[in-house]
């Protein structure tokens, strides 16, 4: 399968990025290669193998439920672009 | 319902916080209200490289709903990223199920002791579990540009419940979420509260209405709505029937049918008591799910489930039933007593064994218990009079030795000063009136009132009123009910 510019114009949207023409174009053509090298998987047989949900065969991996200590606040606060004393501060969320 | 032109079709999405101490996949605290991101760490905050690991009792209480929501459990079950951008989901996706959910296909009961609809099975589409997000705080007063965001609710264990489309009316709507809060409520798997965020509720509503060119085929639908920001179940209510409103408004105008507009979203504005449009949907394909390969899937054996199973305990439909056949009450009554809670109703249980009469005993437990408790704000196990000290005194209006308001007054007594029955009796100077007293009493009062006598003779018993406000004022201990019996016995002995 090909990629067309309009897909990655919806993908970008849905990664709220910001897109020049220059910039879809180049990355139309740079996901579509990346996108066709893993369609090669396409090419293999699977009628009869059974779906796999994980590559790893474990299940029920649990913790019990017992609170552990959280991370210092300024500690967390310390990789954000923009913060203040409680809370990391990001462009106006508004509606729901 | 009848009367409308159309069928209100209601489907509801029910999220519930579930009471664990610690998060769906790491184990920082759940506890509401802690400043701002003071549990956080790099697991729910989305730092490149940790790794979730699932909380057993989170999955536990999880299985537990499903069942008492009578649902099918798979032996197997995974995790599913669904991906948004959202500044309240640092990881860019939430941990949610996708294609194989953790139950399936159950249904809940619901009926109205009020009977404004028929007793009906709503259909459980399924429950999964997933993460919750983070809050985003906008102060508009303060007019500034930024929004902040808190994260100390991200990777709080989330059950999603999603009905089937099959509510036709906002009572029964209301009724479902009543018996649902309640059910989680009994199996202690959330404390359901919505003002603190622990139950929430969207609502999807659409009409149905008949086709006038083809009056024996299939109703007309109407787009689908969904409904968002409803703060209390009276809330769901209202919007319900305001959006049920507008659609035929809009119907009558448009004629849109379900499938020529995208499904929009709307939002219940309390104030104004309208909905509002909002952001229009996106396609459920732009979540882009796929499997979580941080975590691994689990698999619950058919015997581990039906260990949880028995373990589900009393649930309210079966306790609602219970206390009707042993103790003889009511519907109404027994939907009360259980919509108070297990603590409530073992009070009742203990009281009516102990007096031996379901009726009165239900009746006090409703009109003076419950009142003092809401008046109080406290709860049953705040109360002061223990079923035994309680059936003592109902014992006493058993056996006519207190009327009603004497025994209200006793009770009063009882709970303000901390009195024994004895004790508040001696307290209020309430003698008990000897049987041979009060039938000399009676004879003194006959032979006062020969009018009246002569009126209950003529089968006026009203009349006998009279002779019952004067024994009460000769002695306030009298039990008026004995009074009256024996005033009537009395005049139709003499002549």
């Amino acid at each position: 399968m090909s990629l067309s510019a309009s897909d990655v114009e919806k993908v970008s949207l849905l990664a709220r990025l910001l897109l020049t023409p220059q910039e879809i174009e180049a990355l139309t053509s740079q996901l579509g290669q990346i996108v066709e090298y893993v369609d090669q998987l396409g090419e293999i047989d699977t009628e009869q193998v059974e779906p796999l949900a994980h590559a790893v065969e474990l299940v029920n991996v649990w913790a019990d439920d017992e609170v552990r200590p959280s991370l210092p606040r300024d500690e967390v606060l310390s990789g954000a672009p923009h913060r203040d004393e409680d809370s990391y501060l990001v462009p106006a969320v508004l509606g729901d | 319902m009848s009367e409308l032109p159309y069928k209100i079709v209601i489907g509801l999405e029910v999220h519930v916080q579930l009471a664990t101490q610690s998060k769906l996949f790491c184990r920082c605290s759940t506890q509401f209200g802690a400043p701002p991101n003071t549990q956080t760490c790099p697991v729910c905050s989305g730092m490149p490289g940790a790794l979730p690991v699932l909380n057993r009792e989170a999955y536990r209480m999880a299985v537990r709903a499903a069942l008492a929501l009578n649902c099918e459990i798979p032996e197997f079950t995974k995790w599913d990223r669904k991906q948004y951008y959202y500044p309240d989901l640092p990881k860019g996706y939430q941990i949610s199920q996708f294609d194989l959910p953790m139950s399936q296909h159950g249904h809940l009961a619901i009926s109205d002791p009020k009977n404004r609809f028929e007793p009906k099975r709503v259909g459980i589409i399924r429950a999964h579990l997933e993460e919750d997000a983070g809050k985003s705080m906008h102060d508009e007063q303060a007019g500034t540009a930024d929004s902040r965001i808190d994260l100390n609710r991200c990777g709080t264990p989330l059950l999603e419940i999603v009905s089937e489309p099959e509510m036709y009316s906002p009572e029964e709507a209301k009724a479902y979420l009543t018996e649902l809060k309640l059910l989680l409520t009994y199996l202690e798997v959330s404390d359901c509260n919505m003002q603190e965020g622990s139950l929430r509720v969207d609502a999807n509503v659409n009409l149905h209405i008949p086709d006038p060119e083809a009056a024996d085929g299939p109703p007309i639908a109407t787009p689908i709505v969904e409904v968002k920001n409803m703060n209390s179940f009276r809330a769901v209510e209202r919007a319900l029937h305001y959006e049920a409103d507008r659609q035929w408004e809009v119907w009558q105008e448009s004629h849109q049918r379900l499938g020529d507009v995208p499904k929009q979203t709307r939002g219940w504005d309390e104030n104004a008591e309208i909905t509002r449009g909002q952001r229009s949907k996106e396609e459920s394909s732009d979540y882009r799910y796929f499997p979580d390969p941080d975590l691994v899937p689990v698999v619950m054996s058919a015997k581990e489930t039906a260990e949880i199973r028995n373990q589900l305990g009393e649930l309210p439909a079966a306790l609602r039933k219970r206390l009707e056949e042993t103790y003889g009450i009511k519907p109404y009554d027994s939907d009360v007593l259980v919509n108070q809670g297990r603590a409530l109703v073992d009070y009742y249980i203990e009281l009516a064994e102990q007096c031996g009469d379901g009726k009165l005993a239900s009746n006090w437990v409703q009109q003076d218990v419950l009142r003092l408790l809401n008046e109080r704000e406290i709860s049953i196990d705040d109360y002061a009079v223990r079923p035994s000290a309680f059936a003592e005194l109902l014992a006493k209006v058993q056996d006519g030795k207190l009327d009603t308001s004497r025994g209200r007054e006793v009770l009063a007594e009882m709970i303000e000063a901390g009195l024994s029955v004895a004790d508040a009796m001696e307290k209020l100077g309430i003698a008990e009136v000897d049987d041979s007293e009060l039938v000399e009493l009676c004879q003194s009062l006959i032979a006062a009132n020969p009018k009246i006598v002569a009126d209950i003779q003529a089968g006026n018993l009203k009349a006998a009123g009279a002779l019952i406000g004067q024994a009460k004022k000769q002695n306030p201990n009298v039990n008026p009910s004995r009074v009256r019996e024996l005033c009537i016995e009395l005049s139709s002995e003499a002549s």
